[in-house]
């Protein structure tokens, strides 16, 4: 058993997008500010802090899930993916992103890294979704700006992409001029 | 928007979790997922002394199949009830409606357990539990008991817990020859709190019916085997014994209606599904 004192700070281990990470955190820190503040990692937004809007969702073991509702003691040991994971170099925009950006799938962006995260966990482990595993996926999202649509065209024509099946994708197809080969 | 201060413990074992109770009683919080006590910390509704962290126990992950039952440790989380192979001819009900709780993302670390400890009153878990007839396992640091669903919930948000227990595991009946399940929930989104749930079991022709979201606690009535009118008129009593209260998602008289529909909708559905069992 261990006991963390409340007001100390204590040092929590993990991996964060690959990458051996350790942050120095108070017990009843959420895994948000332990990532913002704590690592620099402003990627994951903070809405509503209490599980409802998405904008907070990270990866922890390979499942899309709310870092708000996360206390960073907690994921001690964990794999841990953020946005920041997402493209393959600095500046660069994983596939995902690319057909966010060619769909207009964003317009202020709050709810962007959330968005994405939910996305590449389901795409990771089905690699050919449906429409409709797509609006479920993200349901658990508020998105005020874009109503979905060009979020759920972005996702079907990134999965195709990476199931290197181009058929279909229409207009958008041309007009990429970013992310990786 | 920030959890006050507390004591993080980390149990290894059931043991230390349960000794933690013993010491701080209704100071200390169990956490599994924590995604019904992180909200409740985040807007300091709950401020408590010291959490104790159950999920490192590798005893409460895994589920069993008891004769009858199958039962949900404290650590089993709601995506693997959901991904487990033949929940769906084990436990129908639960397999209906598992996917109305909450999304994806909050399913992916929730427990069973923790949202039958959190009992909120439009929680499909719970729901599902009464409905079934299934039974909550808790433990302290000197006893060991087990409480019938529709015991252990007795208000908004109380339960038959005492401070220095905890739950262990919750039972849910397994299906029965004969007999048909059926779920449905209307809610302003899916996944948001349901403003009626309803779960329906029909066995020999008996229906029994579960409503959540309507009254203070998921409450089932045992209706027989009506049909026509008949049923409409239990159905409507059902309704308004529920006490059903205005709020900004629903009128009262909204919320019955929705039981005296989506009763009668959810009752036919699971009869069919017995008569269907029946035949095959």
């Amino acid at each position: 058993m261990s006991r963390l004192d409340a007001k100390r700070r204590h040092i929590v281990s993990f991996t964060l997008n690959g990458a051996p990470a350790e942050v120095e955190v108070e017990p009843r820190m959420l895994l948000t500010d332990a990532l913002r503040y704590g690592l620099g990692f402003t990627g994951t937004h903070v809405g509503c802090e209490h599980g409802v809007c998405g904008a907070c969702t990270i990866s922890i073991d390979g499942a899309p899930a709310r870092a708000c509702l996360t206390l960073a003691v907690a994921i001690e040991g964990a794999e841990i993916r953020t946005v920041e994971g997402l493209g393959p170099a600095p500046g660069r925009l994983g596939v995902l992103q690319a057909a966010f950006r060619r769909h207009h799938a964003l317009q202020c962006g709050f709810c962007t890294a959330g968005i994405l995260m939910s996305l590449d966990a389901h795409l990771f482990r089905h690699p050919d979704p449906s429409r409709e595993e797509i609006t479920e996926v993200i349901g658990g999202h508020l998105c005020r700006c874009t109503g979905y649509a060009p979020i759920i065209a972005a996702a079907l024509e990134a999965a195709a992409e990476m199931r290197g099946d181009t058929r279909g994708t229409g207009e958008a197809k041309t007009s990429r001029t970013d992310g990786h080969a | 928007m920030k959890p006050a201060p507390f004591d993080y413990i980390r149990a290894e074992s059931l043991d230390e979790a349960l000794a933690a109770l013993k010491q701080y009683g209704s100071d200390a919080r169990i956490m599994a997922g924590g995604q019904s006590l992180l909200p409740m910390l985040n807007m300091r509704l709950a401020k408590p002394a010291v959490v104790v962290d159950v999920m490192r126990i590798a005893a409460l992950a895994s589920p069993a199949v008891e004769k009858g039952s199958l039962v949900a440790p404290a650590g089993m989380r709601q995506a693997a009830m959901l991904a487990r192979p033949g929940l769906a001819a084990e436990v129908p009900l639960l397999s209906l409606a598992l996917p109305w709780v909450g999304h994806v993302q909050t399913r992916a670390r929730g427990t069973l357990c923790g949202s039958v400890a959190h009992a909120d009153p439009s929680a499909e878990i719970p729901l599902c539990l009464v409905a079934l007839k299934g039974s909550v396992r808790l433990r302290s640091a000197k006893r060991k008991r087990s409480v019938a669903a529709e015991d252990f919930f007795v208000g908004m948000m109380l339960t038959d817990k005492a401070d220095d227990e905890m739950i262990e595991a919750i039972a849910f009946p397994t299906i029965r020859p004969g007999t048909g399940y059926a779920f449905a929930e209307v809610g302003r989104r899916h996944g948001d709190f349901a403003i009626a749930a309803c779960a329906a079991v029909v066995e020999q022709g008996r229906m029994r019916l579960a409503v959540g979201g309507v009254g203070d606690r998921p409450l089932a009535r045992d209706l027989g085997a009506l049909d026509g009118s008949a049923l409409d008129d239990a159905l409507n009593a059902f309704a308004w014994e529920l006490g059903a209260g205005d709020d900004v998602h629903a009128t009262a008289r909204f919320r019955r209606d929705l039981v005296r529909k989506l009763g009668r909708q959810v009752l036919e559905q699971a009869a069919e599904r017995a008569n269907r069992r029946d035949a095959a």
